[in-house]
């Protein structure tokens, strides 16, 4: 500011000249929207990466069910539907004029088009497992489609919601990864690939008409990069905002609203259950002793994050508070290493690119050079972190934040990547599946909870929060993260 | 000359040959698998297989070899992995960025240089060759991802007089465009400018040195016609040296300045391309680079021929 | 004897002040593997982003580290790294392109300025970073990936100034005399390009700590705890505004020691060059 003043007054004006042009154009119905990652593709049914659905999820493609931003599961393009009796059909009645983008009409073909399509054998959907448990598709009348279960799921309807399970159609489909066409309330009008993706507003949706007429995601992967386009006002909202220390600075603005949400990310120091030390128990509870969750939160993400003791949401109602049996205890950890026999052991943790891993990582070496257990840290890129930790289970720690809702289902499966292997909790995970009963659930769900933390299966850190910032004059923006989406819809400017 | 310009075109086409061959074995060493990337965490096999095969990931190395060069002589550089467009138009639409900014940058820093260098030759231990000296220290010494920080800090955070980064594409105007790239391009062309202006001082006194200069001024030619004449023209061959690595540098080389102002680059392609495991687009804009750079050795070989006729006596 | 002893008299400014700034870094490296104020290795959360103080000259970063001694401890890796980097680069190219003057126009020099131009053909920091897509990031890779890149730098630099100076009747009068090809380049050539091989040396070494810094900033150098200038830039240029000692101390680091050694190299160049001598 004082800069501005000690300018020379030409300079000033030769800039507003150049930069005239672009303040008029500040409208009230774009918006410009900052994103870290760039899809690789458009097409949410046949990739995985969370930027996809940041940008088309609610906006360009609906299902027949959607998340709220409460995180609460909706009506979508089905607009009612009826469960039999032994919970294994359901009859979903769809909207009626509903078009797709190209003009067509979406009817219960399309439905049983897309379904079949992301459960078929050779299928690409990154979430085929949400759909295993479809028996059959049928096409009752054009405006009814009736879903078969093998057996009962009490999450199929949560199922629907995610953008892996968006209705497409058979004759866009194909050229979905770089023209999408759906039935949301914004098309995709360019993509300028390596840089942004521009929507507009859809003339003929079929529900309630959206304030905005443009949006723009752009893609900024670097944090300062961020932190000087949303000052700079390049950025109108970077709702995934990579630079938490740099909040305090956006609350202090007036031009600016610091949203401070949850997400589904459990941030966890992964432990290789099978490898040489680590399959020891009491290793494990060592290093869950050793490591000081708050000070974790606190230099690695700026004191954003609510400390976990289990691979369980704390905002979910079934969470149990754990962490009381992994405290910060470096005697204990000592003790229990001794115990082992293990008291100089070295451990090769391997980081993942973002930032909670990296600044994480070297806080987490610290504190377990404090008991002694030494770390060689090797920072990978994710290719490298896929191939050598997920793929190749070739590593002893790692930290990465899972973000898929409700996943403990995957501390059942003995071959994922921290491969843990206990009859007990995959029997836990049976019973979850066919009950449906909400307590009988709940108790379950917290079994299951204890279960892996008494185990010491991983190091749970904390929750990952969602940190965002925005011009204060937007209304509207998703302050937690329930699914990954920037949900456009209700999103207008006020003024 | 022509017999010159056809051994130099000869040579070209062979070090195309060896650097294809040297691209594709180095392709081949990175590890990680395209579609497993693309799948993600809780992807299954058989879904990855199946995204393989769509990929045209399967084949020996051979024949993969030989399906890429054929495909590039005919002008088909393959496939993206991860945007499924045509490399060669991922690489187009990121030209229109690189080109202007390697451009944009090295005019300034060539026409910040040349008249610099040539003043602080000409006034030799004196008080302007010092000053000048001083600064070119000093702007060969500053990062230029430093300096892309400060400048960010000074002319977006603090005046707002441009956008932090970011590109608009040329359909908004070519003004937006090149204000776009003005900050980008100073902070590539401060180190390139102070190095061009250090070598065309150096060069300038080295002709200078040179006894037929000594003769021409006992023979009573002025101070200034000297180095106009001769020394300007002379120098020229070290000077046109740099400026040519230089140009490749840029075209290339701005991937830590395109990430920095965040700009839709050829580098930040493919920076992207190696993280993302989007190989296809590595390999060919590794191999488009390369074909750029020997081009551009090749003409400056020619230029030689041309500016000292000494050289191309055989 | 003594035309050195006469050398050293006339030791020119350029020279005290570069090597006072290049010896302040060796120093400050050469004395961090014995001694820092503070373990680089301790972390504090609570006390990070501190002012400069009585215990932290410089201040703490963003994990409570002492700030000067990561700068200490990071000149050890910037300085080792562009060292190597340089020595491979001139012990490689300036032989190469030595050979390729006194053959111009033979086969052989067509053989080393193709391989050369082929090695310098490709984009360096585009191969750096597939070299630790390939092995992973370390030190050992930067060095490697810079090294390389020297190489056709100094071959090119070398032959287009020996070639003007084989042009010259001197050398004519050498040949007539009968020396070989290789005893007139080392004995004639070599001399008469030194000081052009010295600016460039003084360019590739500078380079070789901005690329070390530059690769590091990208996270492709030296992998923590090992603190690294680079690393410490980008690790904390998100705080400019209310920490800026984290990002300015380092970038002011690499200025000075790019800064010391560009002078350094000046300073010997005037010392060296016996033209340059003459005239004063």
């Amino acid at each position: 500011m004082t800069l501005h003043r000690t300018a020379p007054a030409w300079l000033a004006l030769a800039a507003a000249t150049i930069m005239g042009a672009q303040t008029a154009l500040a409208a009230q119905t774009s918006i410009t929207v900052g994103m870290q990652l760039e899809p690789p593709n458009l097409d949410p049914t046949g990739g995985a990466a969370a930027a996809i659905d940041e940008v088309v999820y609610a906006n360009v493609f609906e299902g027949l069910t959607r998340y709220r931003a409460d995180g609460s599961v909706a009506p979508a393009l089905a607009k009612s539907w009826t469960i039999s009796d032994d919970g294994l059909v359901y009859s979903f009645t769809l909207h009626s004029g509903v078009k797709f983008h190209d003009g067509s009409a979406m009817d219960a073909e399309d439905v049983k088009f897309s379904l079949d399509r992301a459960r078929a054998e050779d299928s690409t959907n990154a979430q085929k497992r949400l759909f295993t448990g479809i028996a059959s598709v049928d096409v009752v009348d054009p405006m009814t489609v009736k879903i078969t279960l093998s057996n009962p799921d009490g999450g199929f309807i949560t199922n629907l919601a995610w953008g892996d399970a968006v209705i497409v159609a058979p004759e866009s489909i194909d050229a979905a990864k770089t023209a999408p066409v759906g039935t949301g309330p914004f098309t995709v009008s360019r993509w300028v690939q390596g840089d942004r993706v521009e929507l507009a507003r859809n003339p003929d949706y079929w529900g309630d008409a959206v304030a905005l007429e443009k949006a723009t995601f752009k893609f900024i992967s670097d944090p300062t990069a961020a932190f000087a386009a949303m000052m700079a006002g390049d950025i109108d909202a970077f709702p995934g905002y990579p630079a938490p220390e740099t909040l305090p600075q956006f609350d202090a603005d007036p031009r600016f609203r610091v949203m401070v949400g949850s997400t589904e990310g459990e941030t966890i120091l992964s432990t290789n259950n099978k490898a040489e030390h680590l399959s020891d128990i009491r290793i494990r509870q060592a290093i869950a002793h050793a490591i000081d969750r708050q000070a974790i939160i606190d230099g690695a993400m700026f004191g954003f994050g609510t400390p976990i003791g289990t691979h369980f949401a704390p905002h979910n109602p079934d969470y149990v508070d754990l962490t009381g049996g992994s405290m910060h205890d470096p005697d204990r950890a000592r003790a229990l290493l001794k115990e082992a026999g293990a008291e100089n052991i070295t451990l090769s943790l391997k980081l993942p690119p973002p930032s909670y891993a990296r600044r994480g990582g070297e806080i987490i070496a610290a504190q377990l050079r404090e008991v002694g257990i030494g770390t060689e840290i090797e920072n990978l890129e994710w290719a490298q972190w896929l191939e050598q930790v997920f793929r190749g289970k070739d590593f002893d720690l790692t930290i990465v934040s899972h973000t898929e809702p409700m996943d403990i289902g995957i501390y059942a499966n003995p071959d994922y990547y921290f491969q843990y292997d206990s009859a007990d909790f995959q029997g836990l995970i049976n019973d979850l599946k066919l009950a449906s009963d909400p307590a009988e659930r709940k108790s379950l769900l917290q079994a299951a909870q204890r279960r892996i933390a008494d185990d010491y299966v991983n190091g749970y850190l904390f929750q990952l929060a969602r940190t965002g910032v925005a011009n204060a004059k937007i209304n509207g923006l998703w302050e937690n993260a329930p699914t990954q989406a920037n949900d456009l819809t209700g999103v207008s400017w006020s003024d | 000359m022509l017999s010159y310009i056809l051994s130099r075109l000869v040579a070209l086409l062979a070090s195309l040959a060896v650097a294809s061959v040297v691209i594709f074995v180095m392709i081949e060493m990175v590890p990680g698998d395209p579609a497993a990337f693309m799948l993600g965490l809780n992807a299954a096999p058989d879904t990855v297989a199946a995204l393989r095969a769509e990929l045209g990931l399967g084949g020996s190395p051979v024949e993969r070899y030989l399906r890429w060069v054929t495909g590039m002589v005919q002008g088909d550089f393959g496939i993206s992995y991860t945007y499924q467009v045509p490399v060669a138009e991922l690489v187009a639409a990121r030209l229109m960025v690189s080109l202007p900014l390697a451009v944009m940058a090295l005019l300034l820093s060539t026409l910040i240089a040349l008249p610099v260098g040539l003043y602080a030759a000409s006034r030799r231990g004196r008080a302007g060759d010092w000053s000048v000296m001083g600064i070119t220290q000093l702007g060969i010494a500053i990062p230029n991802f430093w300096f892309a920080m400060i400048l960010v800090v000074i002319f977006a955070i603090q005046l707002r007089w441009f956008s932090a980064g970011g590109f608009p594409g040329w359909d908004a105007g070519v003004l937006a465009c090149l204000k776009a790239l003005i900050l980008p391009a100073v902070a590539l062309a401060l180190p390139q400018a102070s190095i061009l202006a250090r070598v065309m001082r150096s060069a300038v006194l080295e002709v200078l040195d040179q006894d037929y200069i000594r003769t021409a001024r006992a023979k009573g030619l002025s101070h200034r016609r000297t180095l106009t004449d001769h020394a300007f023209r002379n120098a020229l061959i070290p000077v046109l040296t740099i400026i040519g690595l230089q140009f490749s540098f840029l075209i290339a080389g701005a991937i830590i300045i395109e990430n920095v102002f965040f700009l839709p680059g050829l580098g930040r392609l493919v920076f992207q391309g190696i993280t993302q495991r989007d190989l296809i687009v590595v390999e060919s804009v590794v191999m488009l680079l390369v074909f750029a750079v020997i081009l551009v050795n090749f003409m400056v070989d020619i230029a030689y021929g041309i500016a000292d006729p000494r050289l191309r006596r055989q | 004897m003594r035309q050195v002893t006469s050398a050293f008299v006339k030791m020119p400014t350029s020279l005290i002040v570069g090597i006072m700034l290049t010896s302040l870094f060796l120093v400050a490296a050469l004395v961090s593997f014995l001694w820092t104020p503070h373990a680089v290795e301790s972390l504090n959360i609570a006390a990070r982003l501190q002012p400069p103080s009585g215990d932290h000259l410089l201040g703490t970063d963003h994990f409570g580290r002492d700030m000067l001694s990561m700068l200490m401890v990071g000149a050890r890796t910037s300085i080792a790294v562009a060292i190597v980097a340089v020595g491979i680069g001139m012990g490689l190219g300036v032989p190469l392109g030595l050979l390729a003057a006194a053959h111009r126009g033979g086969w052989l020099d067509d053989l080393v300025m193709r391989g050369n131009d082929l090695v310098f053909a490709f984009p360096s920091l585009v191969i750096a970073i597939l070299i630790t897509a390939v092995f992973g990031p370390s030190a050992f890779n930067a060095i490697l990936a810079i090294g390389i890149f020297n190489m056709p730098v100094f071959a090119r630099v070398t032959r287009g100034s020996a070639l003007a100076v084989w042009t010259q009747d001197f050398i004519l009068a050498a040949r007539v005399s009968g020396k070989g090809a290789a005893r007139i380049s080392v004995e004639h050539i070599l001399p008469n390009i030194a000081n052009v091989l010295i600016v460039q040396g003084t360019i590739q070494f500078s380079l070789g700590i901005l690329a070390e810094a530059g690769l590091s900033y990208v996270g492709l150098g030296a992998q923590p705890p090992l603190p690294s200038w680079g690393r410490m830039l980008a690790d904390s240029q998100t705080m400019i505004s209310f920490a800026p000692h984290l990002a300015v101390l380092p970038g002011l680091a690499i200025i000075a020691t790019v800064l010391g050694l560009n002078l350094t190299g000046d300073g010997l160049r005037d010392l060296l060059d016996p033209r340059l001598r003459r005239q004063r």
